[in-house]
């Protein structure tokens, strides 16, 4: 080996960490920036005011407190988040199980992808009365339309996922005597799963829309009953104050799953 | 060479067949390769390959090279004929070859440690052992301190070098290497070269090695297979017979090294227009 070579590629790899520490904390710093600068647009367009029933940031800030404080926003976390989790992780399951078997054998494809494209395609929106229909509007009603939603694109990412493997890899399993289940789990599983958590995180956004779709659509409760409530009584600091409120803890809960993929599946992503 | 002998004894399962010289390792028979789509790859391909010699299969691209190192690998069944890799007949895979891809095929998510040892993972080797022999690969092949670095971390050369360290790892008789310098800057290749010429001292294996580099085959081999263009067949044999005691340069400014070379362009001449 060229020492030269060796010397130059040591020092640039001893080097990476101040780097991109120093990366890391500009990156965090720019996003700051910009949440305060969304925070003051908000606050100004509330002054001017653009909308009369248009709250500034402020006083969307205080109806979230006034929520908070007297419990209404906990209670309704509570009754939303129940039918959310249940049919998000019954979907996870089941929809990473059914997408792998899909990408894994070609019967189980035949079977499977013809309806969860159809699924996927479908304005599932237009199902949720029907569901109301079969199931009344309890919590398996929910249940199921969280399911609607997110479960065609975790399938169908999961399916493609296991579908594209690095062809080259696979070959490499085979030629150092690698068995079908060795394959499987240190070769196929691992190099889909950038692909599968990427349908994971679809997938849960896509449970959060479809339990707002319900608990506006089938009966108000929760955080869809905060919404319509505070709308119909014109609350408006506190009826944005809700909507701020499922946004945030979507994007939060979507980056915590980030987190735990690369910790847990990709560790050459933490340096 | 118990091996050949039980080829012998199992001589009728081959009828017609001529026997494999006692010193060849892998026996290449009537190889017939015809893809989907009637593209025929190889046509009638009969080859010995000595134990112990480096042997390179050059060609004009498209000629079949790496498919037929890919059917001898196992990973390509022939369309008719066969491979006899110590008087066994290939079905698939097996320990006693090794493979070095074109396109490194590490595992990203795995350390430089993790993807040598892997074949040795794959056979169900005990961590402490495998990693023990992976570290010793690693060094072989001049990676020492780069054992816990990831894949994109390092320079193609040296990702090439993890590949190579796995096949070595596994203590296959036989390396077949598809193009492994042709993802690899020039200098770099030239360096890699001259380090598989000592590995080869030092492991005294048998390889076989696919290019399309004429002066990388007269540099390396001591036997090139050249394949016409498609369908592939065997077009001329040469031995170059150079001294390789000499300091690197030297052997590219040696006479018959440069005559070889030309003699192998005038013979694929014919097949480029």
């Amino acid at each position: 080996m060229d020492a030269r070579i060796d010397d130059v590629v040591a020092a640039r790899l001893a080097a990476e960490p101040d780097e991109r520490a120093r990366s890391r904390r500009q990156l965090l710093a720019w996003r700051l920036a910009s949440i305060a600068l969304f925070c003051a647009a908000w606050e100004f367009a509330g002054r001017i005011p653009i909308n009369l029933a248009f709250p500034t940031f402020l006083e969307t800030v205080e109806a979230f407190g006034e929520m908070l404080a007297d419990g209404t926003m906990l209670r309704a976390y509570f009754i939303t988040l129940q039918p959310l989790v249940i049919g998000v992780v019954l979907s996870g399951i089941i929809g990473v199980s059914a997408g792998v078997a899909m990408g894994l054998r070609k019967s189980v494809e035949w079977v499977g992808a013809p309806v969860f494209i159809v699924l996927q395609a479908a304005p599932v929106a237009a199902l949720i009365p029907m569901v109301t229909f079969i199931y009344g509007i309890g919590m398996t009603a929910k249940v199921i339309s969280v399911c609607l939603l997110a479960l065609p694109v975790i399938v169908l990412n999961s399916y493609k996922a296991v579908a594209n493997v690095n062809p080259s890899l696979l070959a490499m399993c085979r030629c150092f005597l690698g068995n079908r289940l060795q394959q499987i789990v240190k070769i196929i599983l691992p190099d889909a799963s950038p692909v599968i958590f990427a349908g994971l995180r679809l997938g849960i956004s896509a449970g959060f829309i479809g339990i707002i779709l319900a608990e506006l659509l089938i009966t108000p409760t929760g955080i869809g009953d905060l919404i319509t409530y505070h709308r119909a009584v014109a609350n408006y600091a506190h009826m944005y104050a809700s909507i701020a409120s499922i946004i945030v803890f979507s994007a939060l809960t979507l980056t915590l799953l980030q987190w735990v993929e690369v910790t847990l599946f990709r560790p050459e992503k933490q340096r | 060479m118990v091996a050949v002998s039980r080829k012998i004894s199992a001589g009728p399962v081959f009828p017609g067949a001529e026997m494999a010289s006692p010193e060849s390792i892998i026996t290449v028979k009537g190889i017939n390769k015809v893809y989907p789509g009637q593209v025929h790859a190889l046509k009638d391909v009969d080859l010995d390959f000595p134990a112990g010699a480096l042997t390179t299969l050059l060609g004009p691209s498209g000629c079949g090279k790496t498919t037929l190192l890919k059917i001898i690998a196992g990973l390509l069944a022939p369309t008719t004929g066969e491979v006899l890799v110590k008087g066994r007949a290939v079905t698939g895979p097996g320990p006693e070859r090794a493979f070095v891809f074109q396109d490194f095929a590490l595992m990203p998510w795995a350390t430089v440690l993790r993807n040598v040892a892997f074949g040795l993972e794959l056979r169900n080797v005990a961590p402490k052992e495998r990693q023990d022999i992976a570290r010793h690969y690693i060094g072989e092949v001049g990676l020492a301190g780069f054992e816990e670095k990831y894949p994109h971390e390092l320079s193609g050369g040296m990702r090439q070098r993890v590949g190579l360290a796995r096949a070595l790892a596994v203590n296959a008789d036989v390396l077949l290497l598809d193009e492994p310098f042709s993802a690899v800057d020039e200098q770099t290749r030239r360096k890699f070269q001259e380090d598989l010429l000592r590995l080869r001292e030092t492991e005294r294996k048998t390889f076989l090695f696919v290019t399309h580099s004429i002066e990388e085959a007269v540099y390396l081999s001591d036997r090139i297979v050249l394949l016409s263009r498609r369908p592939g067949r065997i077009s001329q044999i040469i031995e170059p017979k150079i001294d390789r005691s000499g300091s690197p340069d030297e052997i590219r400014r040696d006479q018959a090294y440069l005559d070889i070379v030309e003699e192998i362009w005038q013979g694929l001449r014919q097949f480029v227009d």
